[in-house]
């Protein structure tokens, strides 16, 4: 359920990052990557859905998490998570498409269709990135 | 071609890279005399009652866009699964794609645990759904069917909220037909009472509401089956040609007529080979 739980996200809530500005190696703004900086783009979400649509899928973990170790004890969140981050680290490298298999029968989003499924499909990108550079970007090395 | 500008794979669910563009763009036209086209939006009158045997939802099947009818035969009311059917109101693309993803996830529902969906996990899941946009999808729904806890009807709102009553409307045309339904509703009608109803109802709403028009559509759902009629009453206000407006040959007459010929000489001749091994 999407909307409930809403006292434990108040417990444990999730700060809302903003647009922010796009931080490079050395904590300042990234020109060649990201382009010209403008405060009033990155102060305000150009539309209103999109900060919430950004962190959706982290709040409504939070909030089942929080839930799940309010009623069973800590345990089950644990264990919950280590599966999770286990079955998240199968997949190919970055600029191949992964199916992400084990991760959603675990989160269950095998059974359900939702616009994730159909909008953007990320199979269906009409761009690619160049393979050296997402797996410097990934490991961190840029 | 690959991009190096490109350090992820992109997030899939809606893209908002846009709404800047888009809010800039609207800007712009405003100067001028032209305006972004406005999404096709079903200006409707959609009812539906509970009676005795099952459920009976109807529709009008005008849409509009802006101050143009766009679809004359519109079809309002959506299939969700073999027990229940949902009219919708809205914006047209969004009440299709809604009761589209509803539908799809209660087959899959089915398909697992081998039952036939209850009304309620129907109306919980468009809820869900719905919030989570904050009212963005335009769509208001009025869902109905029969399971095996009963009849039941519901309406769903843009923005999340439910109600459960005997009986509704919704759409612009809303209030005509609440005025025949408050009027004349009586608890466990007979079905053919209950149609009429439905049909009068919905009357009303396309002779009072300049978005409702054209046929009405019924449907009632029972514990047999479904019976989709549609149309279930055809406007009496259709248009007519008076007569054929296709020329016949000869109606306009040649005064003159002048005969120049084009004289062409070969001056380079080129041969290309197909390849059609």
């Amino acid at each position: 359920m999407n909307t409930r739980g809403l006292r434990s996200q108040l417990k444990d809530s999730v700060p809302v990052t903003g647009m922010g500005p796009q931080v490079g190696a050395y904590g300042v703004q990234d020109t060649l990557r990201s382009g010209f900086s403008s405060v009033k783009n990155e102060l305000l979400p150009s539309h209103a859905l999109e900060l919430s649509e950004k962190n959706f899928q982290l709040n409504q973990d939070k909030i089942n998490f929080s839930n799940l170790r309010n009623i069973q004890g800590l345990h089950a969140p644990l264990k919950l998570q280590m599966e999770y981050r286990a079955a998240r680290q199968i997949q190919r490298l970055p600029f191949l498409q992964s199916s992400h298999l084990a991760l959603d029968t675990l989160k269950g989003n095998d059974e359900s269709i939702s616009f994730e499924d159909i909008l953007n499909d990320p199979a269906q990108s009409e761009m690619m990135g160049e393979p050296h550079v997402m797996v410097e970007y990934k490991l961190g090395m840029m | 071609m690959a991009l190096s500008n490109v350090v992820e794979t992109p997030a899939s669910g809606f893209n908002f890279e846009n709404v800047s563009r888009n809010v800039a763009l609207e800007g712009l036209l405003e100067g001028g005399h032209t305006k972004a086209p406005k999404p096709m939006k079903t200006g409707t009158t959609i009812a539906g009652i509970v009676c005795k045997d099952g459920v009976v939802l109807g529709a009008d099947t005008r849409a509009t866009s802006g101050e143009v009818v766009a679809d004359k035969m519109c079809a309002k009311i959506h299939y969700i699964s073999p027990n229940m059917y949902c009219c919708g109101a809205g914006t047209a693309a969004d009440t299709e794609k809604t009761t589209d993803l509803l539908s799809s996830n209660l087959t899959i529902f089915s398909m697992n645990s081998g039952r036939n969906p209850r009304v309620v996990m129907a109306v919980n899941i468009l809820q869900d759904m719905l919030f989570r946009y904050r009212g963005q999808i335009g769509a208001s729904l009025i869902l109905g069917g029969v399971d095996c806890t009963g009849n039941h009807l519901y309406t769903v709102g843009p923005y999340g909220s439910i109600d459960n009553v005997p009986y509704l409307a919704m759409g612009s045309g809303d209030l005509a037909a609440l005025g025949i339904l408050e009027d004349r509703f009586k608890p466990n009608m007979e079905l053919e009472e209950a149609k009429q109803l439905v049909r009068d109802a919905i009357h009303s709403g396309i002779m009072s509401d300049l978005g409702s028009g054209n046929n009405i559509d019924i449907c009632v759902i029972t514990k047999q089956g479904v019976d989709y009629i549609r149309p279930y009453q055809e406007s009496e206000y259709k248009d007519k040609r008076q007569r054929r407006y296709k020329y016949r040959p000869g109606t306009t007459s040649i005064l003159t007529e002048k005969i120049v010929p084009l004289e062409l000489e070969v001056v380079q001749e080129t041969v290309q080979r197909m390849d059609t091994a």
